[in-house]
This record gives structure tokens, sequence and C-alpha cells, in this order.
């Protein structure tokens, strides 16, 4: 099993994935994508009906197969044709991250495979969330992604999306380098599900940065097996009140090693931060880190972290409080236990055995509130959620 | 419907139930008092198959089946229901969902028996999650009244729970027992079933108010020391404490 001292193992090497890969075709129509893709990507959260969706990008290895926007004042597009269009992207690419960061960021910059634009205009509001996936079909590729999301002030802008391999797939890298700017007065949910293979590796690289008034919702969902994954997406909070609250939901099988965390810099005043993670190590290995940074007096920010055992694993359970002023708020709460056997027995005196029991119980420690889910997709969810615990027990 | 022969129970390896033998038949309410730690709540324990209360002598027959050693669900399934009198949190799992499980493969309305128990407003909120005293009780009734059992076994029912809910508690007992019957017009009084039994748990007999008891038995270090009337039982403990059982155990 993985421990924290093993993250230099997994950090692989870039020379063993291929960087090219073959071009396929634009798909005008969902409904005519080949269907073990759109099984898969039914699996996380793409409505191919594209009913209750405002737009959609779909990127297959290196090639955006699909993309559209159904809503004036949404803009969806790959990030090449959105260079070609605004001029004035220069100021946002590589502007909340550096390419040098590490030797992901830099393969990023040096070897790029498209990644989406998505941009709300000015006070205008998604009726429905835009979707997007990013998907690995060649076998070996290293897909690099670099993805902007700009919300113009006061717009609401919702994205859910997932990123899957296809099902024969054995080793893949995916890095994804994401930049997000939140407006004054704006908010952004975006909703984030993976569904990656075994021997998948997975570096996403965000940082989001937020001006007065505005609101960042993030939630992250991995509950399928995964090579490694390692993410600290980091969130600059500098507008007075901005606002940012992280919801993670994990489940590490065995072999996987997930090195996961959320770091929020509050940067001004009245600003408010809430990171809250649930992470089950079911045979794998779950680094949960969450890092709170307070810069200015006034400021509020907590952390709960909380980690179930099942079959064996490790969770391992950082949280961090950092505060540089007097007249901070902060505080984290951090758990690692068992499922306590008085849980199921009370369960089970009212009719239900055993199993079935300690799947009740995952699944209520897994159901986080999240929040800004569409229904329809909060069902989905709780399906995958029900599935997957079914696989741990 | 219940039938304790000879029980002896550890828990920890401290035998605490020495020597029960126990009757309660189809359509009688059993009250059972005690001083604390006196084994009342570790005999339902035992009675609902809870680990950690291990029989080593005696038998358990429900319905005239041995469930001595039977699993929780079963004997649930078979009939047998507890309101705990401190059940522990689930977070996550919603009161509703709960009260599904509990209501099995018979068809409920779980939010006509919530609004009967004026606790609707908790359906949505997790499964005991910072409830009050009367809330737990009413949570604990709202998830027996979806599962029907034929023996309810209640620990402290009146416990925590402020003098306008307790009238409420009382009732949904009754209707539980189905005792809660107003007008019998339909048939006469006599022919009415009593088919469903319980035990009831009391420390301080308020519950003697609002039930009616067909017996009442004092559980004394381990041993049943003495059965006749509740209500006569309850006024024995209330005038002499009981101390009194200590010359009944000798």
């Amino acid at each position: 099993m993985y421990t924290i001292n093993d993250a230099k193992d997994v950090n692989l090497d870039l020379n063993k994935y291929k960087v090219d890969a073959e071009d396929h075709a634009y798909i005008k129509d969902l409904s005519q994508i080949e269907s073990t893709d759109a099984n898969q990507l039914l699996d996380i959260g793409v409505d191919t009906d594209e009913k209750n969706r405002v737009g959609t990008f779909i990127q297959k290895d290196k090639s955006v197969i699909h993309c559209k926007t159904m809503q004036d004042g949404i803009e969806v597009m790959s990030i090449s044709q959105a260079q070609k269009k605004h001029g004035w992207l220069s100021d946002y690419i590589w502007k909340n991250i550096s390419p040098d960061t590490d030797k992901f960021t830099s393969q990023a910059n040096e070897k790029p495979h498209e990644g989406y634009f998505i941009r709300s205009l000015p006070g205008i509001k998604t009726e429905h969330p835009v979707q997007s996936c990013l998907y690995i079909a060649k076998e070996g590729f290293s897909q690099n992604v670099h993805n902007i999301v700009i919300a113009e002030e006061n717009s609401e802008l919702h994205i859910i999306t997932g990123c899957a391999t296809a099902p024969h797939l054995v080793s893949g890298l995916h890095v994804g380098v994401s930049e997000f700017y939140v407006k004054k007065g704006a908010k952004l949910i975006f909703t984030m599900i993976h569904d990656w293979g075994e021997k998948i590796n997975v570096r996403p690289r965000t940082v989001t940065t937020v001006e007065e008034g505005g609101l960042v919702i993030s939630n992250y969902i991995s509950l399928r097996p995964v090579g490694s994954l390692n993410m600290y997406p980091t969130t600059y909070l500098n507008g007075k009140g901005a606002v940012a609250r992280f919801n993670s939901v994990l489940v590490a099988n065995k072999g996987d090693f997930m090195d996961v965390g959320s770091r929020i810099v509050l940067n001004a005043p009245d600003t408010r931060a809430e990171i809250i993670s649930r992470a089950i190590a079911s045979g794998g290995t779950i680094i949960a880190r969450g890092d709170l940074v307070g810069k200015v007096s006034g400021i509020k920010a907590h952390l709960e972290c909380k980690g179930l055992i099942l079959n064996n694993g490790l969770m391992h359970a950082i949280p961090e409080l950092r505060a540089y002023v007097p007249g901070v708020e902060m505080s984290h709460e951090a758990a690692v236990g068992k499922i306590d056997q008085r849980e199921i027995e009370y369960l089970m005196a009212r009719g239900i055995d055993e199993d079935e029991a300690i799947s009740t119980i995952v699944r209520g420690f897994l159901n986080v509130d999240i929040e800004g889910l569409p229904p329809n997709f909060k069902n989905k969810l709780d399906k995958i959620i029900s599935e997957t615990q079914k696989d741990m027990i | 419907m219940l039938s304790i022969e000879e029980l002896r129970v550890e828990v920890g390896g401290k035998t605490i139930l020495k020597n029960v033998n126990m009757e309660i038949p189809d359509g009688e309410t059993h009250i059972l008092f005690g001083p604390n730690g006196s084994g009342k709540t570790s005999l339902m324990m035992t009675l609902m198959g809870f680990s950690g209360y291990n029989v080593t002598r005696g038998k358990i027959t429900f319905k005239g089946e041995d469930i001595t050693y039977m699993p929780i669900y079963e004997r649930a399934r078979l009939g047998i229901g507890v309101s705990f009198q401190r059940p522990p949190t689930i977070n996550g799992l919603k009161t509703r969902s709960i009260v599904e499980i509990s209501a099995g493969t018979r068809s409920v309305d779980v939010d006509e028996l919530a609004k009967q128990l004026n606790f609707s407003d908790f359906l949505d909120r997790d499964v005991n999650n910072n409830f009050s005293g009367g809330e737990i009780k009413r949570s604990e009734l709202l998830q027996l009244m979806a599962q029907q059992p034929d023996l309810v076994l209640l620990d402290e029912p009146e416990s925590g729970v402020d003098l306008e809910s307790i009238v409420l508690i009382g009732d949904t007992i009754n209707l539980l027992l189905r005792r809660g019957i107003k007008h019998p017009l339909e048939k006469p009084h006599k022919d009415i079933d009593r088919t469903k039994s319980a035990l009831v748990i009391t420390h301080t007999g308020h519950i003697l108010n609002y039930i009616t008891a067909d017996k009442g038995q004092v559980l004394y270090d381990g041993v049943l020391c003495c059965s006749r009337n509740a209500r006569e039982i309850l006024k024995w403990i209330r005038e002499y404490g009981y101390k009194e059982c200590v010359r009944c155990t000798q």
C-alpha cells in the first residue's frame, strides 16, 4: 500500500506517455456518439439529450468532438477557438498559474491538446448547467488540456464536468491546467466527476481567483478506481466579501493513490471559506489535505475532513490552518474511523441485514448535501454512490 | 407471545442477568420496574439480540420459535420492535429513509405517520442528529409505527419528554398496541383483538397514566423478584423504595 512517502514514486515518468493521438471526427448530433463512449459519458453526468443543459463541450483525446451553446450570453468553445476569437484571452492564460509550477504544468504548456473555454457574460445566468467532458480513448496517451472559465461581473455560471476513459484503456495520463476567474458579484458552481481507470494517472492543476462579492462552489467526486490522483486546487479570495465552498467525496479502492486537497487563501476583508471532505479508504490510500490561509482580520474559515476505513487502506488527513493576523476565525475538524457497530445493529433492529445496514451507513456518510446540483443529476449521483458502495463491501 | 426461561446474560464478562423467567401472553402489556443498573436495558438488548449481550444459559422463545441466538434483523422481521433510549446518530441518513427501512415490504405513508406524531419537520434531518429527548422518542415511535411489530419493547418512553408530548407518546403507544380505538362501534368491546404485546421499562411510572398495563414486574439484581399489578408495585416503590425488593429476593 502507498503512503505519503510514496508521492515521488507515483510522480511518474512523462516520457512513458505518447503526446500525439489520432484525430476523432466531429459529432454534430450527440445521439450519434459511439455507444461505448456514450455509456461512459452518462456515468459522469453528461446528458446526451442535452435537454437540461445550456452548452456542451466534449473532447476525446486531443480532438474536440462536440461543442455548442444554447443560451445567449454563454460562450462554450475550445481554447484555441477562444484565442482566435478573443484577443484579450492572453490576459487570462497562464496568469493564475505559471507554466513552471511543476513538470505537469510545463507539459501542458509545451504539448497542449486543447481544453475548454467557458464564459458567462456580465449579468447572464445559466438557466441550466453547461456540461463538459474530457475523455481519453488512446492507450498510453498523455492528454494535456488547458481550461479557462470566466464568470463575468454579476453573472451566474454553472458547470458540470466529467472526466473518463474508454473501458478498455489500461494506461494513460491526464494533465489538466484550469484557470477560473470569478468577477465582481459573480457566482460559479463547478461540479467535477471523475471516473478514470485503474492505471490512469491524473494531475489536475487548478487555480481560481474571486473578486469582490463573488462566490465559488466547487464539488469534486471521485468514487471509481484511479491509478494515482494528485491535486491541490488553490483559490484566492481577493475581493471583499468573496466566498468559497469546496466539497469533495472520495473513494480509494485497492491500489489507488489519492493525494487530494483544497487550499483557500483569504486575502480580503469579510471573506469566507469552507472545505468539506468525505473520504473512504477501501483498500487504497488517501492523503486528504486542506489548507486555509487567513491574511486579513475579520475572515472566517472552516475545514471539515471525515474519513472512513473499510477493508483496510490508509487515511492520512492533513488539515492545516495558517493565520497571519489577529482577528481571524478559523477552525478545523478531522475524524477518521470505522463504522460504529451500534449504528449497524440499530438499523438491523429495523429489519435489514448486516450488509444492507453497512451500505446504508456508507451511503449516508458519502451523502454530503452538495449544493447546486440539478435534481436529476443528484439522483444519478445517488445511484453512482449506491453502486460504488456495493463494490466496496 | 414471548417466553423467557432461566435466562443468564453476561456483559463484558460480568453476569448482569442471573436467572430471568418471564412470560408475556398475546395482547398483554407488561411494565418492567427496577433501579438503575438492575439489568432492565440489558434484558431488552438481549431480547433484540445485540452484540455484547451473551446468553450463557436459558432460552428465549417468541411466537413459538427459539430466538435465543437469532440475528437481530430476523427477530425484527419476526415481529419484535424496540424503542431505544439512546439510539446512535447516523450522519447522512435521513429520518424519512429509516422510517422507510422500518416499513420493510409494507406500504406506508411516511408523511401521514409523521404528521400524526407532529414530526414532519424532522423527516429530512439526519437520524437522531441533535434530537432532544422528546424528539428521539417521537422518532423511535415513528419507526415502530412503520414497522408494526407484534411485540413492542419500549425503554423508558417518558424519559426526557415534556408534559405536553407525553400525551402524544402515550396515544401513539396505544395506537401501536391497537388500544387507541375510541369508538369500537362495529364490534362489541369483548371482541376487539388484543394481539399486540409490549414490555415497557419505566423509572418514574408516569407512562402508567397513559397506557393500560396488564402486569408489572420488578427486576432487581439480575432477577425478577416481583410480579403483580403495575400500579401496586409503583405505589410500593414510591413509598418504600427498592429496598423492599431486597427482602423479596432473599
